[in-house]
């Protein structure tokens, strides 16, 4: 074997047959992106921050069922700019550093044009940094305020779901009129919940109401009943919203604290019991209480076509769980803001001609450019504004109630409810 | 809400997290008193418990109690099992060697974290309760259930002290414990010992896992925390000493009710902390770490 090796010295016709394979490979087309891609067909290649596992893992189990959703739907309406799309998942772990380390595998390794879908906030923020050094445009889906705050940059864009601090302003009128003045608040201890303590406290205080309580819960915690006597007893409201993997156990403690007992009125954000069955047991309680939700989990009778298509695209049966397992609840009030996100990624890419990599720069300037998003079918839970100045959507918000083991919506919010003066310009940042 | 309702929830909850910290960190202490290894991926075994839970609710048919009666039973013997296996397969090949075993157990630790997560998925399920009454006081309302896992782990300690105690059982792990030489000078299977205490270990905190998931659901990563409060309540109590075991856990457990309850969490965790910190100082061996067992 060796020896035959050894022997083997290249004669003149291997190496100019080798010459010749080299010369030809430098003749295709993929050697040289940059000059061939105006007739390229190659897909426009987009990257996945996906939470798959760790404690934002039944976020991410919808979220990729959503996106697969949304790119079966704009490949078979012919892909974007007649090129056809791919989406590469990757799990984060829903943890700050593997998102950055993602992050840069999917733009650097895998040559993605763009990156999108990641949600919880200590994720968007550990990743942002990395965005703008790469120059790579990261599409958040994660409800923070730190897009519009101007903490992020030029490359990091929210055009797929409002704000936590237009949310909690444009619902505040309506808990402080309808449900009480005295409210106390539960909320997760990281960036998220803090979202929430700092702007429904002050959306409240402009009501004329007073927030009396904050407590604030570490979100990998798993026991809750030792904070709820924490809960004054004069509190009228308790506006609660809770992440992670126990939020089941949070809302079934606080249901077993109050008992048959007297309580406050129970103003929750609809994150609390995200993916988990409103009719599972210890939740009797909730009969009455009102959630916020993003998108009505529940088809509303008022449903729009859009809506209804949507949740057919994904599987979701009116009861907002999978119609294959009746017990796989919908993350819905969050998830469709991969869907939406991916067409605004289609309307830039088309609006800028984007050719590659190279017209990044070109596609950011494009979703800065664009002013409102109209409800149909690229965009199912309705129309939204955008301000190109701070990055960031703004789109009606839901009050629910729980009737019957059901969420009926009772009211829904105008788009200018959710308005705020501008607190950065991204436009005038340099790339 | 005034203070006696207040300290008295806070001693209620307390006095759960001591029950099953007690179950837990038993089972730890035990394996570190007769077999001299620090077992790392003890918090796995008591996952392990609470994710077979699950799949036993889903398997069993008929109302939760049936479900729930059947996997108090069969998680605590698949957990042993896959205890036993691990240290005849792993430990005994490494001749139960202190810095080899820990080593061993931190990959035993990776293996069945990610085994579950494999095989059961990155969600927290809920588990159903067997029963599910409220207990109304006339300040707050209470779930009957955590106070029958008090009482459920109460027993379970006092089987587990029966069993090193008055049995012939408890007698050959003593013995062995005692010293190992002689024991198999004395025709004790040493090996076999050690197998079963691993499994008792293993089973122990799959039984303290199966009787807190209706509370808590189960998760992958629901071993780190009992682990770490496992670790502190042996390294307060003195590894190896049952009795010293079960004080430290109601202690760490009441203290962590109150101080929670009436502070912050992570207050609680912190005193914690600082009393292993102070144990290690003043008195390395623990507080009941001279009488073993």
């Amino acid at each position: 074997m060796t020896s035959r090796l050894i022997g083997k010295t290249p004669n003149r016709r291997s190496v100019i047959k080798g010459m010749a394979a080299g010369a030809g490979a430098l003749a295709l087309p993929s050697f040289f992106p940059g000059y061939s891609q105006a007739q390229s067909s190659e897909p426009i290649r987009l990257g996945f921050q996906l939470h798959r596992t760790g404690i934002g893992a039944s976020y991410g189990r919808w979220y990729e069922r959503t996106a697969t959703a949304a790119l079966n739907v704009l490949n078979e309406a012919g892909g974007i700019n007649g090129r056809p799309v791919e989406i590469l998942f990757e799990d984060d772990g829903t943890d700050p550093a593997r998102g950055a380390e993602v992050f840069g595998k999917l733009a650097t390794q895998s040559n993605c044009d763009v990156v999108f879908g990641a949600l919880f906030s200590h994720v968007v923020v550990g990743t942002a940094p990395r965005a703008a050094e790469l120059k790579v445009p990261y599409l958040v889906c994660s409800e923070g305020h730190h897009v519009a705050s101007g903490m992020l940059n030029r490359w990091t864009l929210q055009p797929g779901i409002t704000d936590v601090k237009s949310q909690v302003q444009s619902m505040a009128p309506w808990v402080t009129s309808t449900l009480g003045k005295k409210i106390t608040m539960v909320f997760p201890d990281y960036a998220f919940g803090h979202d929430h303590r700092d702007f429904f406290t002050a959306a409240v205080a402009a009501q004329g109401g007073e927030v009396i309580k904050h407590i604030a819960i570490p979100p990998t915690e798993t026991s809750f009943t030792r904070y709820f006597p924490q809960i004054p007893a004069e509190t009228e409201v308790l506006y609660h919203v809770m992440v992670g993997p126990a939020v089941l156990t949070f809302v079934k403690e606080l249901g077993e604290f109050y008992g048959s007992g007297t309580r406050p009125e129970i103003f929750g954000f609809i994150d609390s019991l995200e993916a988990v069955d409103i009719a599972s047991p210890g939740l009797e309680f909730l009969e009455g209480t009102h959630f916020w939700e993003g998108h009505p989990r529940y088809k509303q009778a008022d449903a729009s076509e859009a809506e209804v298509f949507y949740r057919t695209a994904i599987g979701v049966d009116d009861n907002g769980a999978s119609v294959t397992d009746p017990a796989d609840v919908a993350t819905y009030a969050h998830m469709f803001s991969a869907w939406e996100t991916l067409f605004v990624i289609k309307a830039g890419m088309e609006a800028s001609g984007y050719q590659g990599p190279a017209d990044r720069q070109k596609l950011v300037e494009a979703i800065e450019a664009m002013t409102d998003f109209a409800e149909g079918n690229d965009h199912p839970q309705g129309a939204k504004t955008f301000n190109g100045k701070t990055h960031q959507a703004f789109g009606h918000q839901s009050i629910s109630q729980v009737q019957g083991g059901k969420l009926i919506r009772v009211h829904q919010t105008s788009l200018e409810d959710g308005y705020y003066p501008d607190e950065v310009d991204y436009t005038s940042q340099s790339f | 809400m005034s203070f006696g309702p207040f300290l008295l929830l806070a001693l209620m909850e307390g006095m759960v997290t001591s029950a099953v910290l007690a179950l837990a960190a038993v089972g730890l202490s035990l394996v570190f008193g007769i077999m001299r290894v620090v077992n790392v991926a003890h918090g796995e075994f008591f996952m392990l418990g609470a994710v077979s839970a699950w799949f036993v609710s889903q398997w069993v048919p008929g109302p939760p109690a049936v479900a729930f009666a059947a996997a108090l039973i069969l998680c605590p013997l698949f957990v042993g099992a896959i205890a036993a296996l691990a240290d005849m397969v792993v430990l005994k090949r490494l001749n139960y060697e202190p810095e080899a075993t820990i080593v061993a157990t931190i990959g035993l630790l990776y293996i069945l974290q990610q085994a579950a997560l494999s095989f059961y998925g990155p969600d927290a399920r809920p588990v159903p309760a067997p029963f599910n009454f409220r207990v109304q006081l006339p300040w707050f309302g209470y779930s009957g259930y955590k106070i029958a896992v008090v009482a459920a782990s109460a027993l379970v300690l006092l089987g587990v002290w029966r069993l090193l105690a008055k049995s012939r059982v408890g007698l050959i792990m003593r013995a062995t414990q005692y010293d190992r030489e002689t024991a198999r000078a004395f025709g004790i299977n040493v090996d076999r010992v050690y197998a079963g205490v691993f499994a008792l270990g293993g089973g122990l905190a799959a039984l303290a896992a199966v009787l807190i998931v209706p509370i808590q659901q189960a998760h992958y990563l629901m071993g780190t925390d009992p682990l770490l409060l496992s670790f502190i309540v042996v390294i307060i109590g003195g590894l190896g000493s049952l009795r010293g075991t079960v004080i430290a856990a109601l202690l760490i457990g009441l203290s962590d009710g109150v101080i929670s309850t009436f502070f912050a969490p992570t207050l609680a965790k912190i005193v914690a902390t600082l009393l292993v910190a102070l144990v290690l100082v003043f008195r390395p061996q623990g507080l009941f770490g001279r009488r073993a067992l």
